[in-house]
């Protein structure tokens, strides 16, 4: 799936998948897509729930060996 | 102002204690509406750390000033992080040092009772999940009962008592929880047991327990009670003709589920004869001692899960139904949803597969589920 920004937060604990995908997709526009790579497997859950809450939209995830790879659309 | 670590000891105790907390908890909804750190005298917020990182000046309003506050989220990183803001507002709180995580492995060791010639009893209650365990001391010889993976705990307990592992019991194949039997027998040169019909798939050694097997444990004694019906090798234990270890059979306010290995309908006459057949003919007085808790009523007031066979004839539902179309209505229909990964807890108490540590505690994230009320 194309992106038009890779945020790697691959080896990074919670809360920091989040902190950076937060800041990363402000400096974005809307429509535009923000793959997230991330090794937390509870990134998962929390991006899924982040994204609804925000108003984003999870596209879709793929699990990659041991990374967890997001494409977020901003709303 | 500083933020202060609180350890799942530390909220174990006031848990126990009945002490009046308030928890914050800044996982997503789902996470806390699965489950989350239970009490009789706790109040909750639940707000996702991700709403908050704009500021928790919303949050303060909603936080008590007479009670202790206590930030919770899954490893502990972002309670770290929302305790600090709340500290750079001026509100003192603590966070739970290891998350939920930490408190899904706390394991509080409670004296249950005396054995023969002084011996001990004691519980391992592992409050965050439910899960029980035993250690039967006697002189310097020990018994473990349904062990969990937090193989440690018991060895350290048993060399600090002076006690020399001996025997190690599991009372059935479980599903729920990742059994710590087989390494605390490799580590000891213990014996380990299980039930042979639970263990048909099994890829490691192991000593069968067959009913009426006695274990001679210093001046005490433990012997082996087949009861199937949670699952179909399930083995109940009674230690010198006082205390009855149930397993997943018998709990104090609820009983077993037969579905777990997916053969409810085949296992329900057998949990019924097990309930209202061999518990009958057992003595009243002897004391229940499950392998789970499934609410916080269920503990005494010392921390203790344990109660009068006698009692629980008259007061627990599941064994005071005489119509058994309806006990196997309830037991086959409506149940609660299956544990998280139990198909995979169950390959690894088989040995079929060996998660790593970090994945042993992932698939173990969540209550235990293994009762129907």
């Amino acid at each position: 799936m194309n992106a038009d920004k890779v945020l790697d937060a691959k080896g990074l604990a919670c809360p920091m998948p989040i902190v950076k995908t937060r800041k990363e997709m402000k400096d974005m526009d809307s429509g535009q897509v923000l793959e997230i790579q991330a090794t937390d497997k509870g990134a998962s859950a929390d991006l899924t729930a982040w994204a609804k809450s925000g108003g984003h939209e999870l596209l879709e995830q793929q699990v990659d060996g041991d990374v967890l790879k997001f494409w977020i659309k901003k709303g | 102002m500083s933020v202060k670590a609180m350890t799942a000891a530390q909220v174990a105790r006031k848990v126990i204690d009945n002490e009046p907390l308030f928890i914050l908890d800044v996982r997503n909804g789902d996470a806390f509406a699965d489950w989350k750190i239970e009490g009789g005298n706790i109040q909750y917020l639940n707000i996702p750390y991700f709403d908050l990182l704009d500021g928790v000046e919303e949050v303060i309003d909603q936080l008590p000033k007479d009670r202790d506050i206590l930030v919770v989220c899954a490893k502990e990183g972002s309670s770290i992080m929302v305790a600090d803001m709340l500290a750079d507002e001026g509100v003192e709180t603590a966070y739970l040092s290891g998350g939920m995580k930490a408190w899904s492995e706390h394991l509080e060791p409670v004296k249950v009772g005396d054995l023969n010639d002084g011996g001990e009893l004691y519980q391992f209650v592992r409050i965050g999940k439910g899960c029980l365990s035993y250690m039967a001391i006697s002189g310097v010889e020990a018994a473990v009962i349904d062990a969990t993976r937090m193989t440690d705990v018991f060895l350290n307990f048993a060399q600090e008592k002076g006690a020399q592992i001996k025997h190690v019991f599991d009372s059935h194949l479980h599903a729920d929880h990742i059994s710590g039997g087989r390494k605390i027998a490799q580590a000891t040169g213990a014996t380990y047991y299980l039930p042979p019909a639970d263990a048909e798939e099994v890829v490691f050694e192991y000593t069968p327990l067959e009913g009426g097997f006695e274990a001679v444990v210093g001046s005490s004694k433990v012997e082996a009670l087949y009861s199937p019906g949670h699952t179909i090798g399930s083995t109940s234990f009674i230690v010198d003709d006082q205390y009855l270890m149930t397993g997943d059979i018998l709990f104090i306010d609820s009983i077993g589920r037969p579905d777990l290995a997916g053969l409810a309908e085949d296992w329900v006459g057998d949990l019924r004869e097990s309930l209202y057949s061999r518990y009958q003919a057992l003595a009243n007085e002897l004391s229940v001692l499950p392998a789970h808790f499934m609410i916080m009523d269920e503990l005494n007031e010392d921390g203790s899960v344990a109660k009068k066979l006698g009692d629980l004839f008259n007061e627990n539902h599941g064994l005071n139904i005489e119509d058994e179309q309806e006990f196997r209505d309830m037991v086959t229909k409506n149940l609660p949803p299956q544990p998280n990964a139990y198909e995979d807890i169950r390959k690894t108490n088989m040995g079929k597969i060996t998660p790593e540590n970090e994945m042993q505690r992932e698939m173990e994230i969540g209550p235990n589920r293994c009762a129907v009320r």
